[in-house]
């Protein structure tokens, strides 16, 4: 049983299980207010679904792709969750939730997966299609693009989901499937995909 | 009383320090800091971005390592305190989002507490009896606040600030002028000591009658940035050697005047004969002597918390929350946000 969390659109958290599915699931969509809701909804979601904290075999969260300030919030408070906890904590790319949750629908093919970067930009990642255990397969990406150049990729031939919510409830139960067959799960970096916004001064302009 | 009181884990992450601290009551039990410095050299000062980045990178290992010095389990915690503003709103949501969730993780209180008001609290940590109502000198890399404090755990009121940068900045902009590295403090303090602080009278700014209505107890260095960006082209232009030590002395000596000047005038016109100061720029050995000397002078107690106190650090914030609890606050609703401009009149969120 983990305890999920994915910010890397709106705020995400629920409680799943390999074998009971998804336990109670919350959500905020708004994508300004990570921080203040981020406690409440863990809060809620243990109260919610009579889970105790000792019965968690770990905390889930999605790493991204995402904009910075957000996705930081999700990931945050999975790793000092899980380090009150005294749990692992198991990380998987958010696409890779949205994609799941297609093929766990029944959906079968290539899927491309857009999600907002702002600035006029998104995230985009591509799937071949589910493996036997119903894991997806990402065949690009994550990578971020401009809209337009998004259309010169040749991907005319994959479904296309623009996310503008990935369910913390799919990050947990990829990530179930993920241990359950032995996979690797994302790494330790969160995935911005961009540079911080800085440039390196040119020296000290004149002021007379 | 040393021994006694509340075990609270202090988060602060409000600009470029990860800092994580544990206080028992008002004893220090550990002060764990971990600096994005060296990551915001080459760009003369703190980028937003990457100072809450390495905050992500750099809190685990610091409650790690933070429990390890204090040799205390995250179980025998009374409380979390953690900073929730003011400051970079990016920075402060890893600690505000990370403290959320590690008080739900444990059935732990969860304390939401003012930055400066912080660095204010971490003198209960220096063994003494610390007396109120004091006024506290904040002054920092992000701040240049003047407080009167009555209380510390009820009543702060800001009796001015600065209205553009804060004297830290200053110390960098003007280092960078005179080509020395990042952080500037330091690197003026060293050069200057050779220097003459009487060489260049530079401007203090809103010292004069007129701004002395509205603006008595604010602060302003970007006028002085510009003058001694002024004289340093003026001087480079008529092919001269620029005087560094003379002009990193004689702007250290116009900084350092205008805190003190205005940190006295505050004590002696609120009739409190105590004056704390707080923040980096309290390394400054200038600012340290000048304190020193003005606060004999005007019959006023001063008091410097040790520096690794005076920086931004965890075990204010621990400390503060520890004053709030033996006080009988109630915790912080599970809801505050991160608020980059949160008034020092609200001590707790």
């Amino acid at each position: 049983m983990l305890l999920a969390i994915d910010t890397s659109a709106g705020s995400s958290v629920a409680i799943v299980d390999r074998d009971r599915g998804t336990i109670v699931e919350l959500g905020e969509a708004d994508t300004r207010r990570h921080a203040e809701v981020i406690g409440t909804l863990i809060a809620l979601a243990l109260a919610e679904s009579g889970v105790s904290i000792p019965e968690l075999s770990g905390v889930a969260v999605g790493m991204g792709p995402g904009p910075f300030t957000g996705l930081r919030v999700g990931i945050a408070a999975a790793q000092a969750f899980a380090f009150g906890a005294g749990k692992p904590v198991v990380r998987v790319v958010s696409h890779d939730a949205v994609a799941w949750g297609h093929y766990a629908a029944g959906n079968t093919g290539p899927l491309l997966v857009v999600t907002d970067a702002r600035r006029r930009e998104v995230y985009w990642s591509t799937y071949s299609g589910a493996d036997e255990f119903g894991l997806p397969e990402r065949s690009r990406g994550p990578a971020i693009e401009s809209p337009a150049g998004l259309e010169t990729l040749g991907l005319d031939g994959h479904a296309r989901i623009d996310a503008a919510e990935v369910s913390a409830a799919s990050a947990g139960l990829l990530a179930e499937g993920l241990f359950q067959h032995r996979r690797a799960f994302a790494g330790p970096e969160a995935l911005y995909l961009r540079a911080p916004d800085v440039t390196v001064s040119a020296g000290p302009k004149r002021v007379s | 009383m040393s021994a006694s009181g509340p075990l609270v884990l202090g988060i602060e992450t409000s600009c470029d320090e990860t800092g994580v601290g544990i206080v028992r009551g008002t004893t220090l039990l550990a002060n764990v800091i971990a600096s994005s410095m060296d990551e915001h050299a080459r760009y003369g000062g703190v980028v937003p971005e990457i100072a809450a980045r390495a905050h992500l990178e750099a809190l685990t290992p610091a409650l790690t390592a933070a429990l390890a010095e204090a040799k205390v389990s995250l179980h025998d915690l009374d409380a979390i305190a953690v900073t929730s503003g003011p400051g970079l709103s990016g920075a402060l949501m890893v600690g505000v989002a990370a403290a959320k969730a590690l008080a739900l993780s444990l059935g732990k209180p969860l304390y939401a507490v003012n930055h400066l008001v912080g660095h204010v609290g971490a003198d209960v940590l220096s063994g003494e009896d610390v007396e109120y109502p004091t006024i506290a000198l904040l002054v920092s890399g992000g701040h240049t606040s003047l407080l009167l404090v009555r209380d510390l755990v009820s009543d702060v009121e800001l009796l001015g600030e600065t209205i553009d940068d804060a004297a830290g900045e200053a110390f960098d902009k003007v280092a960078r002028l005179l080509g020395l590295p990042y952080p500037g403090g330091p690197q003026i303090d060293r050069v200057a000591a050779t220097g003459d602080p009487a060489a260049i009278r530079f401007p203090r700014g809103l010292s004069q009658p007129k701004d002395m209505d509205r603006h008595r107890y604010d602060f302003s260095f970007s006028g002085l940035k510009t003058a001694v960006a002024r004289w340093v082209e003026r001087a480079r232009d008529a092919g001269e050697e620029v005087p560094i030590a003379d002009v990193a002395a004689s702007f250290r000596e116009a900084v350092t005047d205008v805190l003190l000047t205005k940190a006295v005038a505050a004590c002696r016109d609120r009739g409190v004969p105590r004056l704390l100061l707080g923040g980096g720029v309290v390394a400054n050995a200038r600012v340290r002597e000048v304190a020193a000397e003005r606060c004999a002078a005007a019959g006023i107690e001063l008091r410097i918390p040790p520096l690794s106190l005076c920086t931004d650090n965890g075990a204010m914030i621990a400390a503060l929350g520890a004053q709030l609890i033996e006080s009988g606050h109630a915790p912080s609703d599970l809801s505050f946000g991160a608020d980059s401009t949160l008034p020092v009149t609200v001590i707790q969120a």
